[in-house]
């Protein structure tokens, strides 16, 4: 794990001072609230229906102990003992006072947790792998060019006032978990014919009102031009990216206007007058950046642990967890775990004190103490031993964190929605918890087996809902909450956005409208499909006729 | 007259602002040193730069910068305008004056110029204020000079954190 060193930590605490700072002027009435938003949502603070949000950044979803106590620690002592883990592997707080919030940003430089540019029009965190480092199905690992990403972008002198907010991905497996094709760069690790590592670079995805897939642009870019291949990206979008209008400001409309390959034309055109020795990392910083990276503590071990086999055999909800649950680490004798947080009577993504700390504990103890967020609102600890597995599920089992359902329909995603958010038209936390409810009999759930569903509140699509296996969208009609399902998106790397089913219906009707969909699939399925799959073959007319049968 | 901020590696001074702007469809001021749009200088620059009198240019956002590059020795000044604190693209225009035009001559800021923004102008190669924000001298030079390390390369030529010497 990258640790930071003198030089990052002494940018966290200019960057808290120059904050206190802010906010005493604003306190102060000497900047205006207009004046003040731009530097509040740099530093990750918003303004919600009931409180200040903080927005706490953790870069490419990647923490290790002590940090996760000290989320524990702010949960407790500014917020009502839980945060929210959010789509972009970050961590938001609902209940915070502005007057604590350079408190707050102390505390998180102590431990090298910052909210810089968590929110604003400038370049957000970078998503990657929650697998990085532990699986044996990546290129490269991820985490070190998405930390040289990290640095590149943080306080970006040219790019700190965008037409928008921008997101990059980084994947490096050919399973993609980190939907790099809805962000405004996705950038696909590749190995060239010599062997030399290399990006795929897609531009122009993203979710919201209008969504699109990401478009290549550049099928292999060398790796150590990364940086300077991205200056041309971001400069070309910065001066030609729309600002008359928020909602066509997006990287998205620009590709999509100009077509991915005249975007692409006149990025190399920027790129070729960009001198690389300036503008590309060196390979001793890479080196160094990539050294930090090397795990330590895997210990050799065999393949298979008898002790597991045998608390396996007699544990049929050990069994469980791990049929869903775990996944084949690279290293022999080793497991990554994914933890839920999608108990069915849960908020999605949310943890509390209690489970925080747990989760710090059982890291500490099973797991390296690294700790893993993913995009899908869960959490990952990624080096477990197979022979602490029992132990460890026992560990969860104790604080609710050992929900058997990672990837089924009741692993849902869904925005904060009406019940915290100033944006949402709807709910989502109740819709999420009467799916799941619905869904609670464990075995036919795993029968149903891979169902992404994704919930969000608005337009605005922060619960994913374009790429949902199901998308649900809160609407309001004249005041009331409706439900819009859409069916066939993928965030994955079969990306795609999901259409619409037919007319919303109301909050009551979803979770049965769901049941009568999945009855659809299992009905229809061949072999291994997916449900995905099942709707990408038969089509949309045998789940609308199952929805709507009552309408006829 | 407003208030004139220059920025150098020795600080922040104010000093006088001897320029005048002038909008594109009045008479050129006599005798006084001018700054006038881009469209302006491209219809008249001939016999506005030969009439004794300094002159600048102001760079509006949607303005291609890069169609300064003829004129840029002739030019006392470039200011890069920003009508909304929010509108970035001058940062842009700022540093391909300096990164890619090769321009080392005054690199001003105008409009919607607050000290919040001192770091990131200052960084982009803007030596040069008008702030809307009555910020002083001393204000402005320590909110530009608020951060110890820089993590990327930048206008400004300042050595980024990885060539540091702690970290090489």
């Amino acid at each position: 794990m990258y640790r930071y060193d003198a030089i990052d930590k002494e940018l966290l605490t200019d960057r808290s001072n120059e904050f206190r700072h802010q906010v005493a002027r604003r306190l102060a009435g000497e900047l205006s609230e207009d004046q003040f938003k731009p530097l509040r949502l740099m530093n990750g603070l918003y303004l919600q229906l009931h409180a200040y949000m903080l927005r706490v950044c953790i870069p490419y979803g990647t923490l290790n102990v002590a940090q996760v106590r000290r989320l524990a620690w702010i949960a407790r002592t500014y917020d009502k003992d839980y945060g929210h883990f959010t789509t972009r592997q970050n961590i938001q707080f609902h209940w915070i006072k502005l007057r604590d919030a350079p408190d707050i940003l102390d505390a998180l430089a102590e431990v090298d947790l910052h909210a810089i540019q968590t929110s604003g029009n400038c370049i957000r965190n970078t998503t990657s792998d929650p697998r990085a480092g532990a699986t044996a199905e990546e290129i490269d690992d991820p985490r070190v060019w998405s930390e040289a990403i990290r640095q590149w972008s943080t306080l970006h002198p040219e790019f700190s006032y965008l037409p928008r907010k921008f997101k990059i991905a980084v994947t490096a497996s050919a399973k993609d978990r980190t939907a790099a094709r809805v962000h405004d760069i996705g950038l696909a690790l590749r190995r060239g014919r010599d062997g030399t590592l290399g990006f795929e670079v897609m531009v122009g995805g993203g979710m919201g009102r209008t969504p699109f897939i990401g478009q290549t642009i550049k099928e292999f870019l060398p790796a150590t031009r990364l940086l300077s291949y991205l200056e041309a990206v971001l400069r070309v979008y910065n001066r030609a990216g729309r600002r008359d209008n928020i909602y066509k400001a997006r990287i998205k409309i620009l590709v999509s206007s100009l077509g991915a390959e005249e975007f692409g034309r006149q990025v190399e055109e920027e790129w070729a007058q960009i001198d690389g020795a300036r503008a590309d990392l060196p390979d001793t910083e890479l080196a160094r950046i990539r050294a930090a990276f090397i795990q330590p503590g895997l210990e050799v071990l065999p393949a298979v642990s008898d002790s597991y086999e045998a608390a396996r055999a007699a544990n049929p909800a050990l069994a469980r967890f791990i049929r869903n649950n775990v996944s084949a680490h690279k290293a022999p004798g080793y497991a990554i775990v994914d933890v839920s947080l999608k108990a069915h009577d849960a908020t999605p993504g949310d943890a509390n004190f209690d489970q925080l700390e747990a989760i710090a504990d059982l890291a500490e103890r099973f797991g390296l103490g690294d700790i893993r967020v993913t995009h899908e609102q869960n959490l990952v600890l990624p080096h477990v031993k197979q022979s602490d597995l029992p132990a460890l599920f026992e560990g969860l089992a104790a604080v609710g964190l050992a929900t058997p359902n990672i990837n089924l329909v009741s692993d849902i995603i869904a925005c904060p929605g009406l019940d915290y958010c100033a944006l949402a038209n709807a709910r989502a936390i109740p819709v999420a918890q009467s799916i799941a409810q619905r869904f609670l009999d464990a075995d036919r759930a795993e029968l149903v087996g891979e169902l992404k569903i994704k919930i969000s509140g608005c337009i605005n699509a922060c619960g994913h809902h374009h790429v949902g296996h199901i998308g649900i969208l809160g609407v309001d009609k004249k005041g009331e909450e409706y439900y819009q399902l859409t069916l066939g998106g993928s965030g994955a790397e079969d990306a795609s956005i999901g259409k619409i089913l037919g007319p919303g219906i109301n909050a009551d009707q979803v979770a049965p409208a769901v049941d009568r969909l999945v009855e659809v699939y299992l009905a229809e399925r061949q072999g291994e499909e997916r449900f995905l799959d099942t709707y990408r073959r038969i089509g949309m007319t045998p789940f609308k006729e199952a929805v709507y049968v009552d309408a006829h | 007259m407003s208030t004139l901020i220059k920025y150098t590696a020795d600080g922040a001074t104010e000093v006088e602002n001897a320029f005048v702007y002038v909008v594109d469809d009045e008479a050129v001021p006599q005798g006084a040193d001018i700054i006038v749009s881009l469209s302006r200088i491209k219809a008249e620059g001939e016999a506005l730069l030969a009439s004794g009198v300094r002159v600048g240019v102001q760079i509006e956002p949607a303005d291609a910068v890069e169609d300064l590059a003829e004129l840029l020795p002739f030019l006392a000044l470039v200011a890069v305008a920003f009508p909304k604190f929010r509108d970035g693209r001058a940062y842009t225009s700022a540093t391909l004056l300096r990164q890619r035009l090769g321009f080392n001559g005054e690199v001003r800021a105008v409009g919607d110029v607050l000290r919040e923004q001192a770091y990131v102008m200052t960084r982009c190669g803007i030596d040069a204020f008008v702030p809307a924000d009555g910020s002083s001298a001393a204000e402005w030079s320590r909110a530009a000079g608020h951060f110890r390390h820089v993590y990327q390369t930048a206008a400004d030529g300042r050595t980024p954190a990885y060539a540091e010497q702690g970290r090489r």
